[in-house]
């Protein structure tokens, strides 16, 4: 099933007309303005945005199992505290985005199925494991740390309802990603075994959270096209650059190393060097060969496909309680009544 | 309300501004430590200290269990609105938790688990972390394996009706701690019990299928029901000096909740038999058999908390 439907155009006064369109959609993006869901827009946009926003959307939802897994050994009530409500806020980030998507036209329950058929993908982050809880406290740091340097340009993106979703969602991450740094923290604070911890997770995510990024300007093929529309306003490696800025200092606050020799602070750049991440792993981990790409796919799958008689149970009662109520309206059953009576 | 399109997030563009000052700005800065920081917590006058404790104990591992028990739906729910509910409901419980194990830690120090001298584990971790199942005072409804969505709607309904009937009484406690603990956990349990209803008449009345599970889940739970109701001593005694409720005054006003929620459902109250208490061998077990609140669990108790206190466990010393 394809995710949006294909436009019916006819050559002449429907191609004349589409010109028009087109250039007050170019004036839109020209003025910094926001496209909204009424608006024209052109296909190959939609169907880009499509595919963004549902794979980020999808990549909030994968991303609460990495998490979710340590939620029931978190060691004190505070942690479990902590880790609950964040898992439950990428849960919420999720339902935004789909909903953002649906504007787009396409529904949440066609989307999951994408992704659960593997033709949408999430971030590939999440196909790697979380060993430790420590694991907890780096993936708040640098993983939602890259996340937000990605994200927070994208408040400004050219799509409303994607835009408005991420001013809020970039407002929890960068909660999230204080409280991620505050268990580090509090780790290195307490026993060498717990430092130990976090060194490891340190070492095991800098890698992967570079990859966050995407591959280099050079190979990423949309970059262009999606920066010219407004969806995307840095390029990959502008936004690792950043990323690795300002994330030395902190581990250096930290005391944690960051396993890159060849990171080291360029005086003539007034920026850090680094090393390159292995794109042949990042390439294999997006091709689906990842440590936990075919369960994080299958644990998504099994909840879905379990929950399928809660949601038509749910379906069910909306249409009869519908049915029963309107019997007691004198007969009217319109189609009318009926909506009415369901939103109650 | 400002134009969000021109909202231009400047002050959010990095990612770490201010990450390493503790301005007051956050919930969760490296303070807010004690979740009883600034509250009076001296017993009432007449009230014995151990007796509070082990009551405050009894009321805070029946929410600390069920939490870890829904927490277990967190990604796995049918869909994404109940995830969220149910987090919250695992949130709200955690929260009643944490209270009370740090209220009981509080009356009587002499019930918290000892550690190695300098441990920085708070007082209502080691009481979480560092008992073991016998230990434990919960009923023994909220230990038992979650089951299916059903089965866990069932839960949430007879757990939180029976808890809003209770905590509802306990904000007269002539405990202050008790009873502002009870005003707050009052509107959280509110919801929990509208959420289960409202699911319990949509499964019994959707399909055949999730009236099938549900009438399943509630067969399944009945044995468990009327431990709920059963005085254990401690609660007799929290009762008397008055900043306890006893369970079995509030058995008539829960039945009539639950008996409107299955007429509405047209859902029979089960023919299932109360799962019998065990008695144990030694001389201080109670004649009559023991039960959750006796420390007396089924095999699930034990299997829970080893996965809840695995890492605190390996970790004695740790600070989180």
């Amino acid at each position: 099933m394809p995710a949006v439907a294909e436009p019916e155009l006819e050559p002449g006064a429907e191609a004349q007309l589409e010109t028009q369109l087109e250039a007050q959609f170019e004036a839109t993006i020209g003025r910094k303005d926001r496209i909204e869901p009424r608006d024209w827009m052109p296909e190959a946009y939609r169907r880009t945005l499509v595919r963004q926003v549902a794979q980020h959307a999808h990549s909030e939802i994968i991303g609460m199992q990495p998490e979710g897994a340590w939620i029931g050994r978190a060691p004190s009530l505070r942690r479990k505290a902590i880790l609950l409500a964040k898992v439950q806020d990428e849960a919420g980030h999720g339902l935004y985005l789909y909903s953002a998507a649906e504007t787009l036209g396409v529904s949440r329950q066609e989307l999951t199925e994408m992704l659960i058929s593997g033709r949408q993908k999430y971030s590939s982050i999440f196909n790697y494991p979380t060993l430790s809880y420590a694991d907890m406290g780096t993936i708040g740091w640098l993983v939602d740390g890259a996340a937000i340097c990605n994200q927070v340009p994208l408040c400004r993106t050219s799509f409303g309802p994607y835009g408005r979703a991420m001013i809020r969602i970039c407002k929890e991450e960068s909660f999230h990603q204080r409280q991620g740094y505050e268990l580090l923290m509090t780790m290195m604070r307490g026993t060498d075994e717990q430092r130990a911890m976090v060194q490891e997770s340190v070492d095991r995510f800098w890698w992967p959270s570079l990859m966050m990024f995407g591959p280099p300007d050079d190979e990423s093929p949309n970059t262009a096209r999606s920066m010219a529309w407004g969806v995307k306003t840095h390029t990959n490696d502008e936004l690792r650059q950043r990323f690795v800025d300002m994330t030395v200092p902190q581990a250096k606050a930290l005391g944690v190393t960051l396993p890159d020799p060849g990171l080291v602070w360029n005086e003539e750049r007034g920026a850090h060097d680094f090393g390159q991440p292995d794109w042949d792993e990042f390439w294999e981990v997006v091709k689906g060969n990842g440590p936990c790409n075919a369960q994080r796919v299958a644990h998504r799958k099994k909840a879905w496909d379990d929950g399928a008689w809660v949601r038509e149970a749910a379906l069910a009662f909306a249409a009869g309680d519908c049915r029963d109520t309107s019997g007691d309206t004198s007969g009217d059953t319109s189609g009318e009544t009926s909506n009415e009576t369901r939103t109650v | 309300m400002p134009d969000v399109r021109t909202h231009e997030p400047d002050d959010h563009d990095n990612a770490y501004a201010g990450l390493l000052v503790n301005d007051t700005h956050w919930a969760f800065g490296t303070d807010f430590e004690d979740p009883l920081a600034g509250v009076d917590t001296t017993v009432p006058d007449g009230v014995d200290p151990a007796t509070l404790a082990a009551y405050c104990l009894m009321l805070g591992d029946d929410a600390l269990v069920l939490s870890q028990r829904l927490a277990e739906w967190c990604s796995n729910a049918p869909d994404l609105e109940e995830d969220i509910a149910l987090s919250n409901i695992a949130l709200d419980l955690l929260g009643q938790a944490r209270l009370l194990l740090a209220r009981a830690a509080a009356a009587d120090g002499s019930q918290v688990p000892a550690l190695p001298d300098g441990s920085p584990v708070p007082d209502e971790d080691r009481l979480a972390f560092f008992r073991d199942a016998p230990q434990f005072r919960n009923v023994r409804l909220v230990e038992v394996p979650g089951g299916d969505f059903a089965q866990t709607v069932v839960r949430i309904l007879l757990f939180s009706s029976w808890r809003l009937a209770l905590l509802d009484r306990l904000t007269r406690s002539r405990d202050g701690v008790l009873a502002a603990v009870a005003a707050k956990a009052v509107k959280e349990l509110t919801y929990h019990r509208d959420f289960a209803g409202r699911w319990f008449l949509t499964l019994a009345r959707g399909t055949d299928e999730s009236r099938r599970r549900l009438v399943a889940g509630l067969d399944a739970l009945w044995p468990l029901w009327s431990e709920l109701f059963e005085t254990h001593d401690v609660e007799r005694a929290a009762a008397r000096s008055g900043i306890g409720v006893d369970p079995a005054d509030v058995a008539a006003d829960v039945e009539a909740v639950l008996d409107q929620v299955l007429a509405a459902s047209g859902v029979d109250r089960p023919a299932v038999a109360p799962l019998a208490a065990v008695q144990g061998d030694g001389a201080a077990q109670p004649a009559h058999g023991r039960k959750g609140r006796d420390g007396g669990h089924t095999e699930a108790l034990g299997a829970l908390l080893a996965e809840m206190q695995v890492v605190a466990r390996a970790h004695p010393g740790g600070q989180w």
